[in-house]
């Protein structure tokens, strides 16, 4: 099977930051014919964790990675080899080959335990999901405890990030290319003044923008255009995937919101 | 450089966040557009003959460039060469916007911009960090702003 090496070895080598790097030395692998083992040797390598993808390297200023181990499906456990500090890199897949690592402390080897254990694209998944639903708790709880003198647009209806006042005040970011978007760290607009307030305001809200009228009370807050059959059958849920649509959508609102929220505290209210 | 392909054979028949029969053609000289099975799973694309197994090969989806091209068509190209493009040509444009905006957010470093980005909204309606609670909060991975660089080496 092909893969984009080239590609994949300046990911490896350029610098963007890795999650985690050192020496580690790593077990040699060799074919057994027969069922007992010859002496097992070990060759020190410089080992760079970047996201899902660790690295090793021959020496730390090689221009090119020897090797690259991609951390889906694995597990990452303390092994009982004869060297102190070993721990290994497991796959789900039974008849794969572990890799067996070895640290040269118990400190590095915790340290790289615990990076390598929390490394792959599906642990991070979860978390952005449950960061979202909390975004989303907070937004609703921050919503039922401030009164604000208008509502926004998207009141009665369930939204997954409902309040979009809460997005970064640019209107989009600049996805150049993945790994290097652009957010900004924006803020929110202050105050409580943006706030959804569910139960109505005592001011006019403001209109919707015209293609707001026609979504529905979708989760996702959208006619999710981009919700296709392929997807509904992975495990993965559609809402991680509407972060940068909601983004986009929701920065363009905001523009909006921001505009008049502004005059409005020209004029006096709040 | 050595991978573990034994592994990523075994990924590419994970359930895919999205997959299609689209033709595609490889940045080399003479080649035509073919039909291929195209699956999307965490940050690989991997492109298969429609009536194989195995996949024919796998692109990692970091420090790429997605581009719409013309009617119907999207191209993948990775920063370090960027003439060199990967071409997908779908059955509809609808088909290749949402190709084109799953890919943007396939990669690992998308994801991890994303959790940042909770993370300070998050810190900054509540007060505190919602890492806390799960232990994380001082893993390298997850720090906001510019990360240390800690492992100055390469390059």
């Amino acid at each position: 099977m092909k893969l984009n090496e080239r590609s994949v070895a300046h990911y490896a080598t350029c610098d963007s930051p890795a999650d985690h790097a050192g020496f580690l030395r790593k077990r040699v692998e060799r074919h057994h014919h027969h069922a007992h083992h010859y002496s097992t040797s070990y060759q020190r390598r410089w080992f760079v964790l970047k996201g899902n993808l660790l690295f090793y390297f021959e020496e730390r200023e090689s221009r090119e990675p020897v090797g690259l181990v991609v951390l889906e499906g694995c597990t990452v456990e303390l092994c009982e080899a004869a060297e102190e500090f070993a721990f290994a890199i497991r796959f789900d897949d039974a008849g794969a080959r572990a890799y067996v690592l070895v640290a040269d402390g118990q400190a590095t080897m915790e340290a790289w335990v615990k990076a390598l254990s929390r490394a792959s694209f599906d642990y991070m998944r979860l978390v952005v999901k449950e960061l979202e639903k909390q975004l989303e708790e907070a937004c609703k709880s921050l919503a039922a405890c401030r009164k604000s003198p208008r509502r926004s647009s998207s009141s009665g209806r369930k939204r997954h990030l409902s309040n979009p006042a809460l997005l970064p005040l640019q209107e989009k970011p600049s996805i150049l290319e993945n790994g290097y978007s652009t957010w900004g760290s924006g803020g929110c607009i202050p105050g409580g003044a943006a706030c959804p307030d569910h139960d109505g305001g005592q001011a006019k809200p403001p209109p919707l923008p015209p293609r707001r009228r026609s979504a529905t009370g979708s989760a996702t807050g959208s006619s999710a255009p981009s919700l296709s059959p392929a997807m509904l059958e992975s495990p993965v849920s559609p809402d991680t995937i509407c972060f940068s649509k909601l983004h986009n959508w929701y920065g363009q609102e905001i523009v909006v919101l921001r505009r008049e929220w502004q005059e409005r505290q020209k004029r006096g209210h709040l | 450089m050595r991978y573990n392909e034994r592994e990523l054979l075994s990924l590419a028949r994970q359930p895919a966040e999205k997959a299609a029969e689209i033709r595609m053609s490889v940045p080399k000289k003479g080649s035509v557009l073919k039909k291929r099975l195209v699956k999307l799973v965490v940050n690989f694309l991997f492109y298969f003959r429609t009536d194989e197994a195995e996949p024919i090969g796998a692109l990692l989806l970091e420090h790429c460039r997605i581009t719409k091209e013309e009617e119907n068509v999207f191209s993948i190209s990775f920063i370090e060469e960027p003439e060199r493009k990967y071409c997908f040509e779908c059955a509809s444009e609808e088909q290749c916007q949402e190709w084109v905006e799953a890919l943007k957010r396939a990669s690992y470093e998308f994801l991890r911009r994303s959790l940042i980005f909770y993370r300070n909204e998050i810190q900054k309606m509540t007060g505190k960090d919602p890492l806390e609670q799960y232990g994380i909060s001082e893993e390298a991975r997850f720090q906001l702003g510019k990360r240390q660089q800690e492992f100055p080496h390469l390059g």
